[in-house]
């Protein structure tokens, strides 16, 4: 029979032991999928992959127009979506004190920065390959910019609202307009934020294939044109992985290491810059 | 006299721009209302067939059939609501346990990179897991605890339909792990944060009255972060009812009804992924354009509800200090 004591210290330390299980269970994880992508990329990650195309089942080759085409459409997908996302996010901390959108459209945001990104090539397909009727790589990127805008006004108006008062008080009073105040001031002030909000929606598009799948499709040839089905590596790899060749297998992982450790890295320099921008102020 | 009416003009030209600034941001913050109503309007117009075709019935017909063109929503429903609570009823304690872990139990230089390392977990892309889960996990998952499962869990009174059948490897149950792994990071981040804004006043004085650690994260911390951590969970089930490339690669994609959970089965996103860019027919594209409407409707009111529950908690927040 246990006294009171010893049960609430066993109790103690049971529960306090399966946290750190937890925490060791998931690590678990992510170290097995980084091995695995570790043990079967590597042996397939050679030159060729950079410099051949997708190859027929059963001959060599590489992944250059598929790295081409995500680089392409992730650029254009950014370059949409980022401008956008920066003014909105920069309404949201600056002008939305008062009315009625801010807080409608910061309650919508929160809610696409989760929606499931099937929907939104759903949405793309519908209302631009049916109409143009062929898919294309301005489809995929378009579709990614739907995903970039939300991160990046998140993140802006996160950072935005991090610039004391006292800065924009001090630009307004030596006589500048809000206009100025806010693009060279507070904008430039929470500028290592904002990129690092532009960078972490890099992040989420270069690996999102479900989007792709019914915009840009694929392409097994090299193509520049962005009005063409254009090849990219989140649905080669889905592609090669689902088909029973070894040799597609093998460029699949190359491809899904390729696009792990890009993706983690920019997660990680996205995060040293967001600690060097929080600890400014 | 001239200087003063160029400095007027400068001046208004000034109050100009920042109008137009001013419209120029508030046209963007517009632009996200505009974009929910017309995916909202794309899916409505698109499934317009389908719903004419089979009305309420769509939502309870177990039928998928391309040939005879008749439809229903059931199957991949029920697979989409299995895989997500299986991964919830794994991912709630573990991420709990991740949380305690790093707001109380770890060593102050190991908190960051350690929750750098579980929010890595969420940066892996979907189609990694998918791959992962389809040649790694999904054997060995087959091979060595699905045969145990049946022999064990299988043979229970209740609960034994749930867990016998064919040991595959890939099924729903094997999709549902792979999708806890993959809102852990999500649910535990949120859990931490709310954790964090717990008043250290309010620990000590339990610490004070000689609660043990866990006594304080159960009975003080947990109940004054209710609202916050109901608001995690919905919003790692939001992640796990839409979650795409992971799920298609492991959950069978058989559009089959079955009480077992190691049958292959669909999801709504499974199914759309599979189907979409094959589908001939305007009823068989409006159908899965339906279930696209479907899934996009049931995450919009789950990830709503996070969003005001963690609001409430920010604003609790905002009263007390």
């Amino acid at each position: 029979m246990l006294t009171l004591y010893a049960r609430r210290r066993l109790i103690n330390y049971l529960s306090l032991g399966i946290s750190v299980l937890a925490m060791a269970f998931g690590l678990f994880w992510l170290g097995w999928i980084l091995w695995t992508l570790l043990q079967n990329g590597l042996p397939g990650l050679s030159a060729v992959v950079f410099t051949q195309m997708t190859p027929p089942p059963g001959s060599n080759g590489g992944l250059l127009n598929a790295i081409f085409g995500s680089l392409m459409m992730t650029a254009v997908g950014t370059l949409i979506g980022t401008p956008i996302g920066i003014l909105a996010g920069t309404y949201l901390a600056e002008f939305g004190q008062r009315g009625w959108l801010a807080p409608i459209t910061r309650f919508i945001n929160d809610v696409l920065l989760s929606a499931p990104s099937i929907v939104i090539g759903m949405f793309i397909y519908e209302i631009y390959i049916t109409r143009v009727k062929h898919f294309s790589g301005w489809g995929g990127a378009l579709a990614l910019s739907i995903l970039v805008i939300p991160v990046v006004i998140r993140t802006t108006e996160n950072m935005l609202r991090l610039i004391p008062n006292t800065l924009r008080e001090a630009a307004a009073a030596l006589g500048a307009p809000q206009w100025k105040v806010i693009n060279f001031v507070t904008l430039r002030a929470a500028r290592a934020g904002i990129i690092t909000g532009i960078l972490l929606a890099v992040a989420r598009i270069s690996g999102e294939t479900a989007p792709l799948l019914f915009t840009a499709l694929n392409n097994q040839f090299w193509n520049n044109d962005m009005d063409k089905p254009m090849a990219n590596l989140p649905v080669v790899i889905f592609q090669f992985a689902m088909s029973p060749y070894e040799d597609w297998h093998n460029l699949a992982w190359a491809g899904a290491l390729l696009i792990t450790f890009s993706v983690l890295t920019l997660n990680i320099v996205a995060r040293v810059l967001f600690r060097q921008q929080a600890t400014n102020h | 006299m001239q200087t003063t009416f160029l400095r007027e003009a400068r001046l208004k030209q000034q109050i100009w721009l920042d109008i137009l600034f001013r419209n120029i941001t508030r046209l963007s913050a517009f632009a996200v209302l505009a974009l929910l109503i017309a995916i909202i309007g794309s899916l409505v117009i698109g499934s317009l067939p389908a719903i004419k075709a089979f009305g309420l019935n769509f939502l309870y017909s177990a039928e998928w059939n391309p040939v005879t063109d008749e439809f229903g929503a059931l199957v991949p429903i029920a697979g989409t609501i299995a895989t997500a609570s299986i991964a919830l009823l794994i991912a709630i304690p573990v991420s709990f346990g991740i949380a305690i872990f790093l707001t109380e139990l770890s060593p102050r230089w190991l908190r960051r990179p350690l929750g750098t390392a579980i929010e890595l977990l969420a940066g892996i892309p979907s189609i990694i897991y998918g791959m992962w889960g389809l040649f790694v996990f999904a054997p060995l998952f087959g091979d060595h605890i699905e045969p145990w499962i049946n022999k064990t869990l299988g043979h229970m009174s209740v609960i034994g339909p749930l867990f016998s059948g064919p040991p595959m490897g890939i099924g729903i149950l094997t999709a549902g792990i792979i999708l806890a792994i993959m809102v852990i990071p999500f649910i535990a981040s949120v859990m931490r944060d709310v954790f964090d804004v717990v008043p250290t006043l309010l620990k000590e004085s339990a610490y004070g009255l000689g609660a043990t650690t866990w006594e304080v994260m159960w009975n003080v911390v947990l109940p004054y972060t209710k609202i916050g951590v109901v608001g995690g969970i919905m919003l790692g089930l939001g992640r796990a009812l839409g979650e795409t490339m992971a799920v298609t690669f492991v959950i069978g994609n058989a559009h089959e009804l079955s009480a077992s959970l190691l049958m292959p089965g669909n999801s709504i996103s499974s199914s759309l992924a599979n189907e979409f860019t094959e589908a001939v027919g305007e009823l068989y594209t409006s159908s899965l354009i339906e279930l696209g409407l479907i899934l996009f409707f049931i995450t919009f009111v789950v990830l709503s509800l996070a969003r005001f529950m963690l609001h409430k908690l920010g604003k609790r927040e905002g009263q007390s200090t």
